[in-house]
Protein backbone atom coordinates (compact mmCIF):
# COMPACT_ATOMS: atom_id res chain seq x y z
CA UNK A 1 0.00 0.00 0.00
CA UNK A 2 1.32 3.46 -0.88
CA UNK A 3 2.07 5.80 1.96
CA UNK A 4 1.74 9.55 1.42
CA UNK A 5 3.16 12.27 3.62
CA UNK A 6 2.18 15.84 4.49
CA UNK A 7 4.40 18.84 5.20
CA UNK A 8 2.95 18.83 8.71
CA UNK A 9 4.49 15.38 9.27
CA UNK A 10 1.42 13.18 9.00
CA UNK A 11 1.31 9.97 7.00
CA UNK A 12 -1.71 8.55 5.25
CA UNK A 13 -2.58 5.26 3.55
CA UNK A 14 -5.84 4.63 1.68
CA UNK A 15 -7.88 1.47 1.34
CA UNK A 16 -11.41 1.37 -0.16
CA UNK A 17 -11.82 5.12 0.22
CA UNK A 18 -10.82 5.10 3.92
CA UNK A 19 -7.64 6.97 4.86
CA UNK A 20 -5.61 5.80 7.86
CA UNK A 21 -3.70 8.74 9.37
CA UNK A 22 -0.84 8.98 11.83
CA UNK A 23 2.24 11.09 12.58
CA UNK A 24 5.59 10.27 11.02
CA UNK A 25 8.55 8.70 12.75
CA UNK A 26 10.42 11.98 12.22
CA UNK A 27 7.60 13.80 14.04
CA UNK A 28 7.70 11.49 17.06
CA UNK A 29 11.49 11.85 17.23
CA UNK A 30 11.12 15.62 17.30
CA UNK A 31 8.39 15.47 19.95
CA UNK A 32 10.21 13.15 22.31
CA UNK A 33 8.33 11.10 24.91
CA UNK A 34 4.62 11.26 24.09
CA UNK A 35 2.48 11.39 27.25
CA UNK A 36 -0.99 12.25 25.93
CA UNK A 37 -3.02 11.88 22.76
CA UNK A 38 -6.39 13.53 22.14
CA UNK A 39 -8.37 11.97 19.31
CA UNK A 40 -11.34 13.41 17.39
CA UNK A 41 -14.91 12.22 17.96
CA UNK A 42 -16.26 9.60 15.60
CA UNK A 43 -18.38 11.31 12.97
CA UNK A 44 -16.47 14.59 13.12
CA UNK A 45 -15.74 16.14 9.75
CA UNK A 46 -12.09 17.13 9.43
CA UNK A 47 -10.76 19.57 6.84
CA UNK A 48 -7.50 19.14 4.98
CA UNK A 49 -4.79 20.98 6.97
CA UNK A 50 -7.25 21.63 9.81
CA UNK A 51 -6.91 20.48 13.45
CA UNK A 52 -7.74 16.82 13.88
CA UNK A 53 -5.97 15.58 17.03
CA UNK A 54 -3.48 16.67 19.68
CA UNK A 55 -0.27 14.94 20.70
CA UNK A 56 1.60 16.04 23.82
CA UNK A 57 5.13 15.32 24.90
CA UNK A 58 6.56 16.07 28.34
CA UNK A 59 7.51 19.51 27.03
CA UNK A 60 4.73 20.70 24.75
CA UNK A 61 1.42 20.16 23.00
CA UNK A 62 1.31 19.84 19.21
CA UNK A 63 -1.62 19.81 16.82
CA UNK A 64 -2.07 16.92 14.44
CA UNK A 65 -3.52 18.22 11.17
CA UNK A 66 -5.70 16.22 8.81
CA UNK A 67 -3.73 15.62 5.60
CA UNK A 68 -7.05 14.99 3.81
CA UNK A 69 -10.69 16.03 4.32
CA UNK A 70 -13.41 13.64 5.39
CA UNK A 71 -15.44 12.13 8.17
CA UNK A 72 -13.76 10.35 11.08
CA UNK A 73 -14.99 6.76 11.09
CA UNK A 74 -12.60 5.18 13.60
CA UNK A 75 -9.92 6.28 16.11
CA UNK A 76 -7.12 4.32 17.74
CA UNK A 77 -8.40 4.11 21.33
CA UNK A 78 -5.26 2.21 22.36
CA UNK A 79 -3.29 5.45 22.13
CA UNK A 80 -5.27 6.97 24.98
CA UNK A 81 -4.09 4.30 27.40
CA UNK A 82 -0.63 3.90 25.92
CA UNK A 83 0.47 7.18 24.32
CA UNK A 84 4.11 5.98 24.29
CA UNK A 85 3.08 3.66 21.46
CA UNK A 86 3.54 6.73 19.24
CA UNK A 87 7.25 6.65 20.07
CA UNK A 88 7.52 2.91 19.54
CA UNK A 89 5.64 2.51 16.27
CA UNK A 90 4.57 5.87 14.82
CA UNK A 91 4.09 4.64 11.26
CA UNK A 92 2.52 1.30 12.22
CA UNK A 93 0.36 0.34 15.21
CA UNK A 94 0.21 3.92 16.48
CA UNK A 95 -2.14 5.25 13.78
CA UNK A 96 -4.44 8.03 15.03
CA UNK A 97 -7.65 7.93 12.98
CA UNK A 98 -9.45 6.59 9.94
CA UNK A 99 -11.22 9.09 7.74
CA UNK A 100 -13.73 8.49 4.94
CA UNK A 101 -12.25 10.50 2.09
CA UNK A 102 -14.37 13.44 0.93
CA UNK A 103 -12.09 14.38 -1.93
CA UNK A 104 -9.65 11.66 -3.05
CA UNK A 105 -7.84 14.10 -5.37
CA UNK A 106 -6.36 15.76 -2.25
CA UNK A 107 -4.00 12.80 -2.07
CA UNK A 108 -2.27 14.04 -5.21
CA UNK A 109 -0.93 17.05 -3.34
CA UNK A 110 0.86 14.91 -0.74
CA UNK A 111 4.47 13.69 -0.90
CA UNK A 112 5.70 10.17 -1.54
CA UNK A 113 8.35 8.63 0.74
CA UNK A 114 11.31 9.90 -1.29
CA UNK A 115 9.93 13.43 -1.43
CA UNK A 116 9.12 13.44 2.32
CA UNK A 117 12.58 12.17 3.25
CA UNK A 118 14.11 14.90 1.13
CA UNK A 119 11.75 17.45 2.75
CA UNK A 120 12.80 16.36 6.26
CA UNK A 121 16.50 16.18 5.53
CA UNK A 122 16.59 19.26 3.31
CA UNK B 1 21.75 39.03 23.74
CA UNK B 2 19.12 37.05 21.84
CA UNK B 3 19.85 38.98 18.63
CA UNK B 4 23.34 37.55 18.24
CA UNK B 5 24.50 33.97 17.91
CA UNK B 6 23.82 32.01 21.10
CA UNK B 7 26.60 31.67 23.65
CA UNK B 8 28.10 28.29 24.37
CA UNK B 9 29.03 26.99 27.79
CA UNK B 10 32.43 25.40 28.35
CA UNK B 11 30.64 22.03 28.17
CA UNK B 12 29.10 22.58 24.72
CA UNK B 13 31.38 20.05 23.00
CA UNK B 14 30.58 17.47 25.69
CA UNK B 15 26.84 17.86 25.06
CA UNK B 16 27.30 17.47 21.32
CA UNK B 17 29.52 14.42 21.87
CA UNK B 18 26.79 12.88 24.07
CA UNK B 19 24.23 13.37 21.30
CA UNK B 20 22.23 16.09 23.06
CA UNK B 21 19.55 18.03 21.26
CA UNK B 22 20.69 21.63 21.61
CA UNK B 23 18.15 24.45 21.83
CA UNK B 24 18.50 28.19 22.35
CA UNK B 25 17.69 29.10 25.96
CA UNK B 26 18.27 32.51 27.56
CA UNK B 27 20.88 33.37 24.95
CA UNK B 28 22.73 30.04 25.24
CA UNK B 29 22.77 26.87 23.19
CA UNK B 30 21.73 24.36 25.86
CA UNK B 31 20.98 20.62 25.92
CA UNK B 32 17.21 20.10 26.23
CA UNK B 33 17.63 16.32 26.27
CA UNK B 34 20.12 13.55 25.56
CA UNK B 35 19.25 10.52 23.39
CA UNK B 36 17.46 8.59 26.16
CA UNK B 37 14.83 11.33 26.41
CA UNK B 38 13.22 13.45 29.10
CA UNK B 39 11.23 10.67 30.85
CA UNK B 40 14.27 8.43 31.30
CA UNK B 41 16.41 11.39 32.43
CA UNK B 42 13.77 12.49 34.93
CA UNK B 43 13.41 9.02 36.40
CA UNK B 44 17.18 8.51 36.51
CA UNK B 45 17.59 11.66 38.58
CA UNK B 46 14.90 10.56 41.05
CA UNK B 47 16.53 7.15 41.48
CA UNK B 48 20.26 7.69 40.91
CA UNK B 49 22.18 10.87 40.16
CA UNK B 50 21.72 13.32 37.28
CA UNK B 51 24.40 15.74 36.08
CA UNK B 52 23.20 19.10 34.72
CA UNK B 53 25.14 21.85 32.98
CA UNK B 54 23.77 25.09 34.43
CA UNK B 55 26.70 27.26 33.39
CA UNK B 56 24.31 29.67 31.69
CA UNK B 57 23.29 30.93 35.11
CA UNK B 58 24.95 34.09 36.41
CA UNK B 59 27.62 33.77 39.09
CA UNK B 60 28.92 36.88 40.83
CA UNK B 61 30.48 37.95 44.11
CA UNK B 62 29.63 40.97 46.20
CA UNK B 63 32.36 42.22 48.47
CA UNK B 64 33.22 45.17 50.65
CA UNK B 65 35.04 46.27 53.78
CA UNK B 66 33.54 43.54 55.96
CA UNK B 67 30.65 41.14 56.33
CA UNK B 68 28.38 43.58 58.11
CA UNK B 69 28.76 46.23 55.41
CA UNK B 70 28.18 43.72 52.61
CA UNK B 71 25.23 42.04 54.36
CA UNK B 72 23.56 45.36 55.10
CA UNK B 73 23.99 46.41 51.47
CA UNK B 74 22.44 43.13 50.31
CA UNK B 75 19.57 43.43 52.79
CA UNK B 76 18.54 46.62 50.96
CA UNK B 77 18.06 44.48 47.85
CA UNK B 78 16.46 41.28 49.14
CA UNK B 79 13.94 40.38 51.87
CA UNK B 80 16.03 37.50 53.28
CA UNK B 81 18.02 37.79 56.50
CA UNK B 82 21.61 38.13 55.31
CA UNK B 83 23.14 39.51 58.52
CA UNK B 84 22.45 36.24 60.33
CA UNK B 85 24.14 34.09 57.67
CA UNK B 86 26.91 32.01 59.18
CA UNK B 87 30.08 31.60 57.12
CA UNK B 88 29.37 29.08 54.33
CA UNK B 89 25.61 29.29 54.82
CA UNK B 90 23.31 29.81 51.83
CA UNK B 91 19.87 31.35 51.46
CA UNK B 92 17.28 31.59 48.70
CA UNK B 93 15.82 35.04 48.12
CA UNK B 94 14.39 37.46 45.56
CA UNK B 95 15.26 40.83 44.09
CA UNK B 96 12.17 43.01 44.40
CA UNK B 97 11.17 46.16 42.54
CA UNK B 98 10.14 49.34 44.37
CA UNK B 99 6.55 48.15 43.82
CA UNK B 100 7.30 44.80 45.46
CA UNK B 101 7.18 42.69 42.29
CA UNK B 102 9.85 40.07 41.71
CA UNK B 103 12.76 41.04 39.44
CA UNK B 104 14.50 37.70 39.86
CA UNK B 105 15.08 34.94 42.38
CA UNK B 106 18.58 34.05 43.48
CA UNK B 107 20.84 32.10 45.81
CA UNK B 108 23.08 33.98 48.22
CA UNK B 109 26.02 32.33 49.99
CA UNK B 110 28.31 33.83 52.61
CA UNK B 111 31.71 32.61 51.53
CA UNK B 112 33.90 33.07 54.58
CA UNK B 113 34.68 35.14 57.63
CA UNK B 114 35.58 38.19 55.53
CA UNK B 115 31.99 38.20 54.38
CA UNK B 116 32.11 38.05 50.61
CA UNK B 117 28.74 36.96 49.21
CA UNK B 118 28.56 34.54 46.30
CA UNK B 119 25.36 35.06 44.33
CA UNK B 120 23.78 32.93 41.59
CA UNK B 121 21.05 34.46 39.42
CA UNK B 122 18.95 33.27 36.49
CA UNK B 123 20.54 33.17 33.04
CA UNK B 124 17.87 35.27 31.36
CA UNK B 125 18.08 37.95 34.05
CA UNK B 126 21.78 38.25 34.76
CA UNK B 127 22.52 41.43 32.79
CA UNK B 128 19.49 43.09 34.36
CA UNK B 129 20.36 41.83 37.85
CA UNK B 130 24.02 42.90 37.76
CA UNK B 131 23.01 46.39 36.67
CA UNK B 132 20.24 46.57 39.31
CA UNK B 133 22.44 45.32 42.13
CA UNK B 134 25.36 47.60 41.22
CA UNK B 135 23.07 50.60 41.00
CA UNK B 136 21.85 49.98 44.57
CA UNK B 137 25.13 49.11 46.29
CA UNK B 138 26.61 51.78 48.57
CA UNK B 139 30.10 53.17 48.04
CA UNK B 140 32.71 50.62 49.06
CA UNK B 141 30.62 47.55 48.30
CA UNK B 142 30.93 46.19 44.78
CA UNK B 143 29.81 43.40 42.50
CA UNK B 144 32.24 41.38 40.41
CA UNK B 145 30.91 39.06 37.74
CA UNK B 146 32.59 35.70 38.24
CA UNK B 147 33.51 35.25 34.60
CA UNK B 148 35.38 32.15 33.60
CA UNK B 149 33.32 29.91 35.85
CA UNK B 150 31.11 26.97 34.91
CA UNK B 151 28.31 25.61 37.07
CA UNK B 152 27.00 22.08 37.15
CA UNK B 153 24.46 20.37 39.36
CA UNK B 154 24.65 16.78 40.58
CA UNK B 155 21.19 15.82 41.83
CA UNK B 156 19.53 12.70 43.14
CA UNK B 157 19.67 10.17 45.97
CA UNK B 158 23.09 8.85 44.85
CA UNK B 159 24.69 12.29 44.43
CA UNK B 160 26.25 12.15 47.90
CA UNK B 161 27.80 8.72 47.32
CA UNK B 162 29.22 9.85 43.99
CA UNK B 163 30.89 12.96 45.38
CA UNK B 164 32.03 11.25 48.57
CA UNK B 165 34.22 8.91 46.53
CA UNK B 166 36.30 11.96 45.63
CA UNK B 167 35.73 14.17 48.65
CA UNK B 168 34.43 12.18 51.67
CA UNK B 169 33.97 15.31 53.78
CA UNK B 170 31.11 16.41 51.50
CA UNK B 171 28.85 13.79 53.10
CA UNK B 172 28.68 16.04 56.14
CA UNK B 173 27.84 19.17 54.14
CA UNK B 174 24.39 20.35 55.21
CA UNK B 175 21.53 21.47 52.95
CA UNK B 176 21.95 25.13 51.94
CA UNK B 177 25.62 25.16 52.95
CA UNK B 178 28.82 25.63 51.00
CA UNK B 179 32.31 24.14 51.06
CA UNK B 180 35.54 24.38 49.10
CA UNK B 181 36.63 20.97 47.91
CA UNK B 182 39.12 19.29 45.64
CA UNK B 183 37.91 16.57 43.32
CA UNK B 184 40.66 14.70 41.48
CA UNK B 185 42.88 17.73 41.82
CA UNK B 186 40.20 20.13 40.54
CA UNK B 187 39.26 23.03 42.80
CA UNK B 188 35.47 23.04 43.17
CA UNK B 189 33.14 25.32 45.11
CA UNK B 190 30.34 23.08 46.30
CA UNK B 191 26.94 23.95 47.70
CA UNK B 192 24.34 21.47 48.85
CA UNK B 193 21.32 22.73 46.95
CA UNK B 194 19.54 22.29 43.67
CA UNK B 195 16.39 22.56 41.66
CA UNK B 196 14.94 19.06 41.52
CA UNK B 197 13.44 18.42 44.97
CA UNK B 198 16.18 15.82 45.49
CA UNK B 199 19.28 15.94 47.64
CA UNK B 200 22.12 17.24 45.55
CA UNK B 201 25.00 19.61 44.97
CA UNK B 202 25.90 22.54 42.76
CA UNK B 203 29.52 22.64 41.66
CA UNK B 204 31.23 25.81 40.53
CA UNK B 205 34.47 25.20 38.67
CA UNK B 206 36.76 27.08 36.30
CA UNK B 207 35.84 26.84 32.62
CA UNK B 208 39.29 25.37 31.99
CA UNK B 209 38.55 22.36 34.21
CA UNK B 210 34.80 22.05 33.64
CA UNK B 211 34.99 19.34 30.98
CA UNK B 212 37.43 17.34 33.12
CA UNK B 213 35.07 17.41 36.13
CA UNK B 214 32.01 16.69 33.94
CA UNK B 215 33.70 13.67 32.35
CA UNK B 216 34.96 12.39 35.69
CA UNK B 217 31.50 12.56 37.28
CA UNK B 218 29.88 10.95 34.23
CA UNK B 219 32.31 8.05 34.45
CA UNK B 220 30.49 6.95 37.61
CA UNK B 221 27.85 4.36 36.65
CA UNK B 222 25.32 6.11 38.93
CA UNK B 223 25.54 9.34 36.93
CA UNK B 224 23.89 10.32 33.63
CA UNK B 225 23.67 13.69 31.89
CA UNK B 226 20.30 15.42 32.22
CA UNK B 227 18.97 18.20 30.00
CA UNK B 228 16.77 21.23 30.56
CA UNK B 229 13.61 19.26 29.71
CA UNK B 230 13.91 16.99 32.72
CA UNK B 231 15.19 19.89 34.82
CA UNK B 232 11.83 21.53 34.21
CA UNK B 233 9.69 18.44 34.98
CA UNK B 234 11.76 17.75 38.12
CA UNK B 235 11.40 21.29 39.47
CA UNK B 236 7.68 21.34 38.64
CA UNK B 237 7.10 18.16 40.65
CA UNK B 238 9.23 19.73 43.38
CA UNK B 239 6.90 22.76 43.46
CA UNK B 240 9.80 25.12 42.71
CA UNK B 241 9.29 28.50 41.02
CA UNK B 242 10.64 29.27 37.55
CA UNK B 243 11.30 32.94 36.85
CA UNK B 244 9.08 34.17 34.02
CA UNK B 245 6.40 31.69 35.03
CA UNK B 246 5.65 31.58 38.76
CA UNK B 247 7.60 34.79 39.35
CA UNK B 248 7.64 38.05 37.45
CA UNK B 249 7.58 41.81 38.02
CA UNK B 250 3.89 41.76 38.97
CA UNK B 251 4.15 38.93 41.52
CA UNK B 252 5.24 39.43 45.13
CA UNK B 253 6.99 36.73 47.17
CA UNK B 254 3.94 36.65 49.47
CA UNK B 255 1.65 35.79 46.55
CA UNK B 256 4.22 33.23 45.41
CA UNK B 257 3.98 31.52 48.82
CA UNK B 258 7.67 32.17 49.47
CA UNK B 259 7.17 33.60 52.95
CA UNK B 260 9.47 30.88 54.32
CA UNK B 261 12.31 32.69 52.54
CA UNK B 262 11.63 35.97 54.40
CA UNK B 263 12.93 35.55 57.93
CA UNK B 264 11.06 37.04 60.89
CA UNK B 265 13.29 40.04 61.53
CA UNK B 266 12.98 41.17 57.92
CA UNK B 267 9.20 40.82 57.94
CA UNK B 268 8.84 43.17 60.90
CA UNK B 269 11.74 45.52 60.20
CA UNK B 270 11.37 45.80 56.44
CA UNK B 271 14.10 48.05 55.07
CA UNK B 272 14.39 46.34 51.69
CA UNK B 273 13.26 47.58 48.29
CA UNK B 274 9.63 46.50 47.86
CA UNK B 275 9.04 46.15 51.62
CA UNK B 276 5.94 48.36 51.62
CA UNK B 277 3.98 45.88 49.50
CA UNK B 278 5.31 42.81 51.29
CA UNK B 279 4.47 44.22 54.73
CA UNK B 280 1.03 45.35 53.59
CA UNK B 281 0.32 41.88 52.19
CA UNK B 282 1.54 40.29 55.41
CA UNK B 283 -0.92 42.43 57.35
CA UNK B 284 -3.91 42.40 54.99
CA UNK B 285 -3.44 39.20 52.99
CA UNK B 286 -3.11 38.75 49.23
CA UNK B 287 -5.79 38.53 46.56
CA UNK B 288 -4.10 35.69 44.65
CA UNK B 289 -1.81 32.85 45.63
CA UNK B 290 0.45 30.30 43.98
CA UNK B 291 -1.00 26.78 44.17
CA UNK B 292 -0.48 23.27 42.90
CA UNK B 293 -3.08 21.96 40.48
CA UNK B 294 -3.80 18.34 39.64
CA UNK B 295 -5.90 17.72 36.51
CA UNK B 296 -8.21 14.74 37.02
CA UNK B 297 -7.85 13.44 33.46
CA UNK B 298 -4.75 12.66 31.41
CA UNK B 299 -4.54 15.92 29.45
CA UNK B 300 -1.73 18.27 30.52
CA UNK B 301 -2.76 21.91 30.97
CA UNK B 302 0.03 24.22 29.84
CA UNK B 303 1.27 27.67 30.85
CA UNK B 304 -1.46 30.24 30.15
CA UNK B 305 -4.41 27.88 30.64
CA UNK B 306 -7.39 29.66 32.22
CA UNK B 307 -8.54 28.33 35.61
CA UNK B 308 -12.25 28.76 36.41
CA UNK B 309 -14.47 27.78 39.31
CA UNK B 310 -16.92 24.95 38.64
CA UNK B 311 -19.47 27.56 37.52
CA UNK B 312 -17.11 28.81 34.79
CA UNK B 313 -15.95 32.12 36.29
CA UNK B 314 -12.22 32.73 35.78
CA UNK B 315 -10.34 32.57 39.08
CA UNK B 316 -6.77 32.28 37.82
CA UNK B 317 -4.20 31.13 35.29
CA UNK B 318 -1.71 28.30 35.03
CA UNK B 319 1.94 29.43 35.01
CA UNK B 320 3.66 26.04 34.48
CA UNK B 321 1.98 22.85 33.41
CA UNK B 322 2.96 19.56 31.95
CA UNK B 323 3.44 15.92 32.70
CA UNK B 324 4.99 14.75 35.94
CA UNK B 325 6.84 11.50 35.25
CA UNK B 326 7.16 10.53 38.93
CA UNK B 327 3.56 11.57 39.65
CA UNK B 328 2.56 9.60 36.55
CA UNK B 329 0.17 12.20 35.22
CA UNK B 330 -0.39 15.83 34.41
CA UNK B 331 0.51 18.48 37.02
CA UNK B 332 0.55 22.26 37.09
CA UNK B 333 1.21 25.35 39.16
CA UNK B 334 -0.62 28.62 38.84
CA UNK B 335 -2.23 31.55 40.58
CA UNK B 336 -5.82 31.57 41.84
CA UNK B 337 -7.90 33.95 43.95
CA UNK B 338 -6.94 33.43 47.60
CA UNK B 339 -10.38 32.13 48.62
CA UNK B 340 -9.96 29.34 46.04
CA UNK B 341 -6.39 28.47 46.98
CA UNK B 342 -7.28 25.83 49.56
CA UNK B 343 -6.16 22.25 48.76
CA UNK B 344 -9.11 20.05 47.85
CA UNK B 345 -11.10 22.73 46.02
CA UNK B 346 -12.44 21.62 42.63
CA UNK B 347 -11.71 23.86 39.65
CA UNK B 348 -11.88 23.67 35.87
CA UNK B 349 -9.01 24.14 33.44
CA UNK B 350 -10.02 25.38 30.01
CA UNK B 351 -7.96 23.22 27.66
CA UNK B 352 -8.61 23.81 23.94
CA UNK B 353 -11.96 25.37 24.79
CA UNK B 354 -13.15 22.51 26.98
CA UNK B 355 -13.42 22.78 30.79
CA UNK B 356 -11.46 19.91 32.37
CA UNK B 357 -11.94 19.02 36.04
CA UNK B 358 -8.94 19.54 38.34
CA UNK B 359 -8.17 20.00 42.01
CA UNK B 360 -6.12 22.48 43.99
CA UNK B 361 -3.42 20.45 45.77
CA UNK B 362 -0.65 21.03 48.26
CA UNK B 363 2.87 21.60 46.90
CA UNK B 364 5.23 19.91 46.26
CA UNK B 365 3.76 17.07 44.19
CA UNK B 366 6.41 14.71 45.50
CA UNK B 367 8.00 15.11 48.92
CA UNK B 368 11.31 16.97 48.88
CA UNK B 369 14.29 14.85 49.89
CA UNK B 370 16.67 17.60 50.93
CA UNK B 371 19.37 16.59 53.39
CA UNK B 372 18.59 18.79 56.37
Amino acid sequence: MTVKYSKDHEWVTVENGIATIGITNHAQEQLGDVVFVELPAIGRKVEKDGDAAVVESVKAASEVYAPVSGEVVEVNKELEGDPAMVNRDAEGDAWFMKVKLANPSELDGLMDKAAYDAFVNG
Amino acid sequence: MTDSAPHRTALYDEHVRLGARMVPFAGYDMPVQYPTGILAEHNWTRENAGLFDVSHMGQCVISGPGFEAVAKAMEKLVPADILSLAPHQQRYSQLLSEEGGTLDDLMITRLAEDGTLYVVVNAGRKDHDYEWIERHLPRGVSLQVAGGLSLMALQGPKAEDVLAKHAPQLRALKFMHYADAEIAGIRVQVSRSGYTGEDGFELSVSNAEAAKLWTLLLSDPAVKPIGLGARDSLRLEGGLCLYGHELDETISPVEADLLWSIQKRRRSEGGFIGAARVQKELADGVSRKRVGIKPEGRAPARDGTVITDTAGRQIGTITSGGFGPTVGGPIAMGYVETQSSVPGISVHLVVRGTPMPAQIVKLPFIPNRFKR
